[in-house]
């Protein structure tokens, strides 16, 4: 069992879980992932490892609340267990001193970035960062983030929070500025790290992105989790998450991803039915 | 008069028909469900024998002087002592008996291919049918299941040495039960979250159910073997670790062969095609049959397709099935004859209305505006020179190109070593499809680490997981008897 030693909220439907599991606490790099089946009849789902403190043998997730899985983690609080956490998977981030970069978080995508833009901070790079949101109160990581990169941007879709609209745009304004950036990272919604792509393809910045695709055993066991990079089939739980961003074939992967939405918002109006849930749907 | 010779004489006293006799009584067949019956559920398909034909399929042996069945076993389990023992209702000293040789009785009993191994020598086949010696071995372990008289066979006094097995599928289970009677102290390490491998993720509850999976494992454990899941090898721990800092003075790799091949063509990759072990481990492991009660979903259409032709792949259509489809296809591009599957599955995939398309070869799925799958496109083979196995080589048809209409693929043509501990482990080598180099005793490049099952062979067999298990724990044996040689005379 894997013991919730805390649980914050950060945003609406975004809670920080600091989760009990020391040999994982001790192994993990930026950019790898657990594993988290919370109860004995639930789903296996990825989640990045956020931070870890080998010393205390925690880990902390960041889970937003969207389908029937992720709601019932966030009805778990502080003494509470996850069945199962597996890992770390995944390749980490490879960091090296690379010169300048920009790390682009988009969403709950902000708490996949954060640990790649720490590690290639001390890796003694020069760190610019965008993360968007929403709106203003769904803006998470802000305090960790600054205190990671050289520079610090903001967008919400409703300009209630730093700049009015999309990362996008905040990357058009730091590449046009014409200093020599050594790289890009992204991680978000799908359709966000589709246009980093696209506006990044004609520079020919090195550009990665982290992929959510859906997982089941994260081993590379099952191919659910299976994308086209250039010419090849990877595997994104042992082969990735992280790939060349101009070498994706995204609308695959959008699609893919697509696949279970009925059988998914069956499985949540199931959860929403049953009385314990009240909880869930205050959120 | 030896013990043994002791026993024929006796068993010869009791025995009421000559062998001639014996010869010509038909082979017995347990009851299973009926074909219209078993596809509204998941439960066992054969019901197994009972006392009585237990006792009359084990009255067809003919206790042969030079009992060939057991050199048709990998691991020799001394069938005809035991079937005479199931003559004289001794069905504990059967299981017993049994165990001596394999620790995975009721699950060998269900899933070995003994047709095509103790039983395609049994000499009562060279006139009639062979003995059922599967359904026989089957039943004493569900007796021993059912009324309860399992207790852990004598274990050697410990050695004080401890050895890591990663992966819990049959081979990683026989090693640790050999091992740990043997005095050492076996733990065992599993990426999952259930320990059994292929057991309880791939083999489906109607052929396997998972309770007895869940029996077997608990001997295993009764033995004082530990099991850790949720650790993955490469990745939670490293092999170095294992050694360096955790103590285990020997490691025993039996991680399978889990990774699924795809066919290359196009379309492969829309959003309804699957890998059978998706699909598999979908309804197997993560209960999907139960969805909404178990959470994990799994979507299949109205016309499902399933490419292969082994015992995965009748897996596969055979539980699509339960899932009602109009339509369930399966398609080969071999004739029947090639098919690799166990003959008994295949005959119960015909009789449960799945459709075998022959000589049939999937190029191209195409999908609809939304990314989903609308049709196969298949083309005819026909059968051309054998290849290097013998086997003849499928060869398109010209021209023969036609469409099927199907809303779901599943993509059965094989699986590849999963590559985490290849990658992770300095110093182990490995051949070009991936699987880990060992010798003939199961010993790998890396001092002290053994390996053995699919990881070693590529996709084989239970009962050949088993026999390089009890042969890694013999190699391990000497292994670490040398260790600690060394050891008092260094001291
Ligand atoms: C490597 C990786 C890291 C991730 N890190 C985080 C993270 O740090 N924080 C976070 O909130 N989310 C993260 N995700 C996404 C998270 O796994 C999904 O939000 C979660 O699985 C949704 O489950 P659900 O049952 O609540 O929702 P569902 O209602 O089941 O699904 C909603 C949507 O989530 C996606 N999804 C569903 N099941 C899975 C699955 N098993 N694997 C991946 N995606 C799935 C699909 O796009 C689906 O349409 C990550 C995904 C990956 C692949
Ligand atoms: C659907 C299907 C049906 C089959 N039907 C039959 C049949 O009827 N009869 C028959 O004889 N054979 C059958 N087989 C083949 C048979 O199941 C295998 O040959 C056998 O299970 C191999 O055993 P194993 O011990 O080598 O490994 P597996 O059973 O594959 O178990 C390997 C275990 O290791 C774990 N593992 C992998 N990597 C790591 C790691 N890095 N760290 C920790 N753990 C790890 C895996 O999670 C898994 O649990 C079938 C196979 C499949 C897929
Ligand atoms: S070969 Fe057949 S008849 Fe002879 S001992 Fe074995 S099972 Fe009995
Ligand atoms: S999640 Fe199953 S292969 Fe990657």
């Amino acid at each position: 069992m894997y013991v919730i030693q805390s649980r914050s909220l950060l945003a609406p439907g975004i809670a920080e879980f600091v989760v009990e599991a020391p040999l994982i606490a001790k192994k993990r790099k930026p950019g790898n992932f657990v594993i988290v089946r919370p109860t004995k009849t639930g789903e296996r789902i990825p989640l990045t490892i956020v931070t870890s403190d080998a010393g205390q043998g925690t880990i902390t997730l960041i889970v937003q609340a969207i389908g029937k899985t992720t709601r019932m983690m966030h009805q778990m609080g502080e003494g509470d267990a996850f069945e199962d956490v597996v890992g770390p998977l995944g390749e980490p981030t490879p960091v090296a001193n690379y010169g300048r970069v920009v790390c682009i978080g988009g969403g709950v995508g902000t708490a996949v970035i954060y640990p790649m833009a720490k590690g290639l901070k001390d890796a003694g790079n020069e760190v610019i960062s965008i993360i968007g949101a929403q709106k203003s109160d769904m803006v998470i990581l802000e305090k960790e983030m600054g205190a990671v990169s050289d520079e610090l941007l903001i967008t919400t879709d409703d300009g209630s929070r730093g700049m009015k609209g999309f990362v996008t745009q905040a990357l058009a304004g730091v590449m046009e500025r014409g200093d020599q950036i050594h790289g890009i990272y992204a991680t978000g919604p799908l359709p966000m790290m589709k246009a980093v792509a696209d506006q990044t393809r004609a520079s020919g910045t090195r550009t990665l992105v982290s992929l959510n695709p859906i997982m089941m055993d994260g081993t590379g066991m099952c191919g659910a989790c299976r994308v086209t990079v250039g010419d090849s089939l990877k595997f994104a739980c042992v082969d990735g998450p992280e790939f060349d961003a101009h070498a994706i074939n995204f609308d695959e992967l959008i699609t893919r991803n697509r696949a279970y939405m009925k059988q998914e918002s069956e499985a949540l109006k199931s959860l929403e039915s049953d009385q314990s849930c009240k909880a869930v749907r205050a959120l | 008069m030896s013990k043994k010779k002791e026993a024929r004489e006796k068993f010869k006293k009791i025995m009421p028909m000559k062998p001639r006799e014996r010869m010509q009584i038909p082979r017995h067949l347990p009851l299973e469900q009926k074909p219209e019956c078993r596809i509204e559920n998941f439960a066992e398909v054969s019901n197994g024998f009972n006392v009585e034909l237990a006792a009359e399929e084990a009255l067809r042996c003919l206790e042969c002087n030079d009992p060939v069945c057991m050199q048709g076993c990998p691991v020799n389990v001394d069938i005809r002592s035991f079937i005479g023992m199931v003559y004289q209702k001794d069905y504990q000293g059967a299981i017993n008996k049994i165990r001596e040789s394999n620790y995975l009785p009721a699950i060998c009993g269900r899933v070995c291919p003994q047709e095509s191994l103790c039983e395609s020598v049994c000499l009562v086949g060279k006139k009639n049918e062979p003995l059922a010696i599967g359904k026989l071995e089957r039943f004493v372990a569900d007796y021993e299941l059912k009324n309860g008289g399992f207790t852990p066979p004598q274990k050697a006094e410990a050695k004080g040495q401890s050895v890591a097995v990663v992966g819990s599928g049959p081979g990683g289970l026989t090693v640790s039960a050999e091992l740990a009677r043997m005095g050492y102290d076996v733990t065992i390490f599993e990426a999952l979250h259930e320990a059994g491998g292929v057991l309880k993720f791939g083999i489906p509850e109607f052929r396997l159910p998972k309770h007895i999976v869940d029996a077997e494992i608990d001997r295993v454990k009764a033995l004082g073997v530990k099991i850790e899941t949720n650790v993955i090898i490469g990745r939670t721990l490293t092999i170095d670790e294992l050694f360096d800092e955790m103590g285990f003075e020997a490691v025993y790799l039996g991680t399978g062969a889990g990774s699924p091949r795809f066919l290359n063509i196009p379309g492969e990759n829309l959003s309804d095609v699957y890998s059978a072990s998706e699909l598999l481990t979908r309804v197997n492991l993560m209960k999907a049959y139960k969805f909404p009660e178990y959470d994990t979903p799994l979507k299949l259409g109205r016309r499902v397709a399933v490419i292969g032709g082994g015992d995965v792949a009748m897996d596969a259509v055979r539980t699509s099935k339960r899932f009602h489809p109009e339509k369930t296809i399966l398609l080969y591009r071999r004739s029947r004859e090639e098919m690799p599957a166990r003959a008994e599955e295949v005959h119960h995939a015909e009789e449960e209305g799945i459709e075998f398309h022959y000589l049939t070869n999937p190029v191209r799925i195409h999908g609809n505006e939304d990314g989903s799958v609308r049709a196969i496109e298949c083309q005819k083979m026909e059968l051309g020179e054998p290849d290097e196995q013998g086997r003849r080589r499928p060869v398109p048809v010209k021209d023969s190109n036609f469409m099927m209409e199907v809303d779901t693929v599943i993509v059965a043509i094989g699986q590849s070593p999963n590559p985490i501990i290849q990658q992770t482990t300095p110093g182990l080598e490995t051949s070009k499809w991936g699987t880990i180099i060992v010798d003939e005793h199961g010993a790998t490049s890396r001092k002290g680490v053994f390996a053995g099952g699919d990881i070693s062979r590529g996709g084989a067999t239970v009962i050949q997981a088993v026999a390089d298990g009890k042969l890694a724990s013999r190699s391990i044996d000497s292994y670490l008897a040398s260790v600690r040689e060394e050891r008092s005379t260094k001291a």
